[in-house]
């Protein structure tokens, strides 16, 4: 009971949070976080443990968006059913992927998942008809208050880490990790690699359109460039588990609260340090540097993972031991 | 009908006839030697058999089924376990986990899965390192823990593919050891070894071959009385 100490008082304070913080912005950032929990562990299943690197899950989250946005503009259908169906059209968008290409392997396989992102936005732009294009889709958002949507993207997150952790430690999750270590050496251990490949791109791209439509119920508007973005969602997907710790199972939730926390650190210009220097002293200066550090955030990502690679090759979680030692200079206990 | 057999196998790889008419038998419960020199079609043998790539002609009959052009995953299902010449532990997970991954073949639960990894593991030697990291082991540990995870997949023929290369005078006698320990408990064995004293010893049969064709087969003895043998081996002087 003690290993799930950790996890379990995480969560009761994850419950209690909007009864303590009521700031709309402070919840919007905690959604964004919980949202990023569940599309970093389902890149994590993938890529972290079946070593099947993907650099196009942003196609599985704009599939789960548009199919809830799809079905409320088309069909008048409450977005939240969309929600219930998203993750199952991006498995149905997965498994044919999976099965036309996972005989490639490493970059290869790698670089056909990048082409599979970048096809599915083509795809939404150009059918104007069905999509409506570079217009995009817009619903109306169900709640006012975020509060239900907090609680809806909790359990979205809980349900994803606790389903995912359940997987791996059962037959499945050996078998991946198997495969991530040695493709040849699983086949002759009884292991038919191409089908839990799939089974392991299936959780993954479930879990990922289940976020996707979770997030058109949310903002109410998305776009092919929004959903399908190479950099906000495929790439993105792969800092948070980086950072965090590929292969591990809280790790994608550490990288992803870090993530969120670092990119909004970016985008407010430091938590608005500048600007209120600006004001304070009347320096235009400090405005220009407020502006610069907005447009900055990529760059500010690029250092952090160079120095996670680099100090921290596991990831925070993967590499959790190595911090104690050297940064708190706490022991291990034996 | 023969317990396991092979017949006419062949294999090219485009211009080059790697493996050429080789045919053989292997009766139930013996321990069936497989020697030649480098490059004489040894392992891609063993890589037809357990369903690495298919033979370009030829059978593999297994307990009366022809089993040839299946997958390895199949293979290792029907009953015919293998290691590899170059060692593929995965790295990156204990060696009782690398064990419990192969035991899952025939058990689909975890605690019945780890109960046989663990009986494997202590029949191979392995406890003292069982919760170590595969790639941290010395290579003597790395060949044992093949033999280990072939084991758990409880093969009724089992494929051994070098297993005392590389390994000191006395590790390679503990592996002689294990290896007839696996035989004392039914499973029958062919195994690909250089090492003349390890092969002569354990061996009940041998089966010679040289540029991928037969060119004896028998007892130790015998094979190693004749000519053939010792000309690939030793040159045309010593036959």
């Amino acid at each position: 009971m003690k290993k799930n100490a950790v996890p379990l008082v995480l969560f009761a304070a994850l419950a209690a949070f909007p009864l303590v913080v009521t700031s709309n912005y402070f919840l919007h950032l905690m959604i964004l976080f919980l949202l990023w929990v569940v599309i970093g562990s389902s890149w994590n299943v993938l890529a972290g443990y079946t070593g099947q690197v993907s650099f196009g899950h942003a196609a599985f989250f704009g599939v789960g968006a548009y199919t809830a946005g799809l079905l409320s503009q088309h069909l008048q259908i409450s977005p939240w059913w969309g929600m219930a169906l998203g993750g199952f059209v991006a498995v149905l968008i997965g498994l044919p992927f999976g099965a036309i290409c996972f005989p490639l392997r490493g970059a290869y396989f790698a670089l056909a998942t990048l082409a599979l992102g970048e096809g599915m936005r083509h795809i939404a732009t150009i059918s104007e008809s069905f999509t409506g294009g570079m217009m995009g889709i817009m619903i109306m958002p169900s709640f006012v208050s975020k509060i239900p949507y907090y609680y809806i993207s909790l359990a979205l997150a809980l349900l994803s880490v606790l389903s995912i952790r359940f997987v791996i430690g059962s037959k499945p999750g050996y078998y991946f990790v198997s495969i991530r270590e040695d493709q040849d050496a699983a086949e002759s251990l009884g292991i038919d690699t191409t089908l839990y490949k799939n089974a392991s791109l299936a959780i993954s791209s479930f879990w990922t359109g289940m976020a996707g439509a979770f997030y058109m119920n949310y903002m109410g508007f998305i776009d092919p460039h929004v959903v399908f973005s190479l950099h906000e969602y495929s790439v993105m997907a792969i800092l948070v588990a980086i950072v965090g710790g590929v292969g591990t199972i809280y790790g994608p939730a550490v990288g992803a609260f870090i993530m969120v926390a670092v990119q909004e650190f970016f985008r407010s210009g430091f938590f608005g340090l500048f600007d209120y220097l600006g004001r304070t002293t009347g320096m235009p200066a400090f405005a220009s540097v407020s502006e610069i550090v907005r447009q900055a955030h990529v760059l500010g990502f690029g250092v952090l993972v160079v120095v996670v690679i680099l100090f921290l090759p596991n990831g925070i979680v993967g590499d959790w031991g190595k911090i104690r030692r050297n940064v708190f200079r706490i022991q291990p206990t034996r | 009908m023969s317990f396991f057999r092979v017949e006419k196998l062949v294999k090219r790889f485009g211009g080059l006839t790697a493996v050429n008419d080789v045919s053989f038998d292997v009766k139930q419960g013996e321990i069936f030697g497989l020697i030649g020199p480098n490059g004489s079609g040894k392992t891609t043998t063993f890589n037809m058999i357990s369903g690495t790539y298919p033979p370009t002609s030829g059978k593999v009959f297994f307990k009366g089924k022809e089993i040839q052009g299946r997958k390895p995953n199949r293979i290792c299902r029907l009953g015919i376990g293998r290691t590899f010449q170059v060692v593929k532990p995965l790295g990156r997970m204990t060696v009782l986990d690398n064990v419990i991954a192969a035991a899952f073949s025939r058990e689909s639960r975890m605690p019945g899965a780890r109960k046989r990894a663990e009986e494997t593991i202590a029949f191979c030697g392995l406890d003292p390192v069982a919760g170590m990291l595969a790639k941290s082991l010395p290579i003597a540990g790395r060949k044992r823990l093949e033999i280990a995870r072939a084991m758990a997949t409880r093969p009724e023929l089992l494929l051994l593919d070098e297993t005392a290369a590389g390994l000191n005078p006395t590790e390679s006698l503990e592996a002689v050891e294990l290896i007839r320990k696996i035989r004392e408990n039914g499973t029958t064995i062919v195994i690909i070894e250089h090492i003349m004293r390890v092969i002569m010893t354990i061996s009940d049969r041998i089966h010679a071959i040289n540029f991928g064709q037969t060119i004896a087969e028998g007892t130790p003895s015998e094979v190693a009385a004749n000519p053939q043998v010792i000309e690939a081996y030793l040159g045309t002087d010593y036959a």
